[in-house]
């Protein structure tokens, strides 16, 4: 399914985090968002997610308006996002984290499909997910995002705070995700490796797009930083 | 100061009773933040159920069935009233909606059934003494302990073994990704509100087969009691806030049973004292784990 965002408008108070942002993901793509803090990433996943003040702007997936509908509404619409920080059950274990994920799966099927993706995550099911170390803790948010069966995968930061072989992983992971034909909209700070990745890359700041990269800009070092401090 | 078996037995009865209430309130709070302060009304108003089917000569298990049906309905109106349209608003907006429940529901009572109290006499045989070993022991000493174990070993079932009960438990840990994955709120928090109620009208019965005399403040010094245990223990988790609960209920019982009756008056001075105490010494509660679930980075 097409997440499409349109003129997307985010308020908190007086503060517009998110100023008139249209993109589209298509299924089978993964689609960049980078750009300094503050610069409305975040808002962006969390009002298509329905948690965050929409103040102006459509999203739709598929055609269909998600505007105003619940946060549970949207995940059993078909969307599923990996949040910042991760924001696992340390006291459950890893398999009730798992078994979380399946609140918003539409078809039949368990948790075992992302084993294969995530194989470390099986050795420890049994274990208390607060156990786990950081890089281990980020594959289980992204695991049981997937035991949702989602047409769209939101992810915001999945890097952030791991060490380069654990960024490897991620991202291979990403790849993979990508060819199972879901739409992807990766938030970042890991601005290169997004680049190189992703099949477009949106360089958001305060909360304008400003520029839109493709893979063959992720060497070009003096377009990234200029992109940045435009 | 000696303990007989006989206050033992009510001692742990008492601390069964409370700790079914204790989880009651503590079910709630896990999924609203809310300490419901209106529970003991619930409380009062399924004893009257009991006292009044006694009053019109129903057998004891219609009353006991009335009783669920009215704390139930309450439950659930409280919910869609109450709760539901003030979910997002302050914790200060709900806890002073349920103080204001309280006093509505307890004025009702002084008006529709007046101050001086009905007696629920078909719970009588339930306070008839039965032989055990040797030792007489009231009736309903024995099958409260023996029913709250039931209610909290299914309770424990249903938060571990079934979907619902995972999705409860997300939702008190954190309830905005608990939505993200698509548990649904109204439906978790309708849970919890349902399982409480049906926990009060449990205690509800059990008190009543107590205490028969049932009055607009039945079970209100109960309900104080218990939010103190509910503290002592540990409000954020159920099991926590269940041994708070039975801690506070057994050291009242015991207490009760060993002070001589002309100083009986001083319980609850022992008893909030008691709980001071602890707190000074165990902000996160007496049965709450040091640093439990810290992430790791």
């Amino acid at each position: 399914m097409t997440l499409a965002v349109d003129g997307l408008r985010v308020r908190y108070g007086a503060v517009e985090a998110v100023r008139g942002l249209s993109l589209e993901v298509k299924p089978g793509e993964i689609v960049g968002l980078i750009g300094p803090n503050g610069a409305g990433k975040s808002s962006t996943l969390n009002a298509i997610m329905g948690a965050a003040p929409v103040a102006g702007g459509e999203i739709r997936l598929d055609g269909a308006s998600l505007r105003g509908r619940r946060t549970e509404d949207v995940a059993r619409a078909g969307i599923a996002l990996v949040p910042e920080g991760r924001r696992i059950f340390a006291e459950l274990t890893v398999e009730e984290n798992l078994r979380l994920g399946l609140a918003a799966r539409r078809s039949p099927g368990g948790i075992d499909d992302v084993f294969e993706l995530f194989p470390v995550i099986e050795e420890f099911r049994r274990r208390q997910a607060g156990a786990l170390s950081g890089g281990q803790q980020q594959q289980l948010a992204i695991a049981r995002a997937l035991v949702a069966d989602p047409s769209v995968l939101l992810l915001d930061e999945p890097s952030l705070g791991l060490a380069p072989r654990i960024v490897s992983v991620v991202f291979d992971a990403l790849a993979a995700i990508r060819e199972r034909g879901l739409a992807v909209l990766l938030v970042e700070q890991r601005a290169q490796r997004t680049v190189a990745l992703a099949d477009r890359t949106y360089v958001l700041s305060n909360g304008e797009l400003r520029l839109t990269l493709g893979p063959k800009d992720a060497d070009d070092t003096e377009k990234l930083v200029a992109a940045y401090f435009a | 100061m000696s303990v007989s078996w006989q206050t033992l037995a009510d001692a742990l009865s008492l601390g069964g009773i409370y700790a079914l209430m204790a989880v009651g309130i503590g079910l709630v709070f896990g999924v609203l933040r809310l300490v419901n302060f209106a529970y003991g009304q619930l409380i009062m108003a399924g004893a009257y159920a009991v006292a009044y089917a006694s009053v019109w000569g129903w057998p004891s298990w219609a009353g006991i069935l009335l009783c669920f049906a009215v704390v139930l309905a309450l439950s659930v109106l409280m919910d869609r009233i109450v709760f539901r349209p003030l979910r997002t608003h302050s914790p200060a907006v709900m806890l002073v909606a349920t103080f204001a429940i309280a006093f509505l529901m307890q004025s009702i009572a002084v008006l529709a059934f007046g101050q001086l109290g009905t007696i629920a006499s078909s719970m009588g045989p339930l306070n008839q003494p039965w032989d055990v070993g040797g030792v007489e022991i009231r009736k309903i000493a024995i099958v409260s302990v023996v029913v709250a174990a039931i209610c909290l070993a299914l309770l424990q079932l249903l938060l571990t073994r079934t979907s619902v009960g995972l999705h409860m438990r997300a939702a008190s840990m954190d309830f905005r990704t608990a939505r993200m994955l698509g548990v649904r709120a109204n439906r978790v928090i309708g849970g919890a509100v349902l399982i409480s109620g049906l926990l009060a009208a449990v205690s509800a019965v059990m008190l009543t087969a107590r205490n028969p005399q049932v009055t607009p403040i039945f079970g209100l010094d109960d309900t104080i009691i218990v939010l103190a245990g509910v503290v002592l223990g540990g409000l954020t988790r159920p099991i926590p806030a269940t041994l708070g609960g039975f801690t506070i209920g057994f050291a009242s019982g015991i207490l009760g049973g060993a002070l001589p009756t002309n100083q009986s008056q001083y319980l609850p001075t022992f008893l909030f004292a008691a709980v001071i105490l602890v707190l000074l010494v165990r902000p996160n509660g007496l049965f709450a784990r040091a640093g439990a679930g810290a992430e790791r980075l």
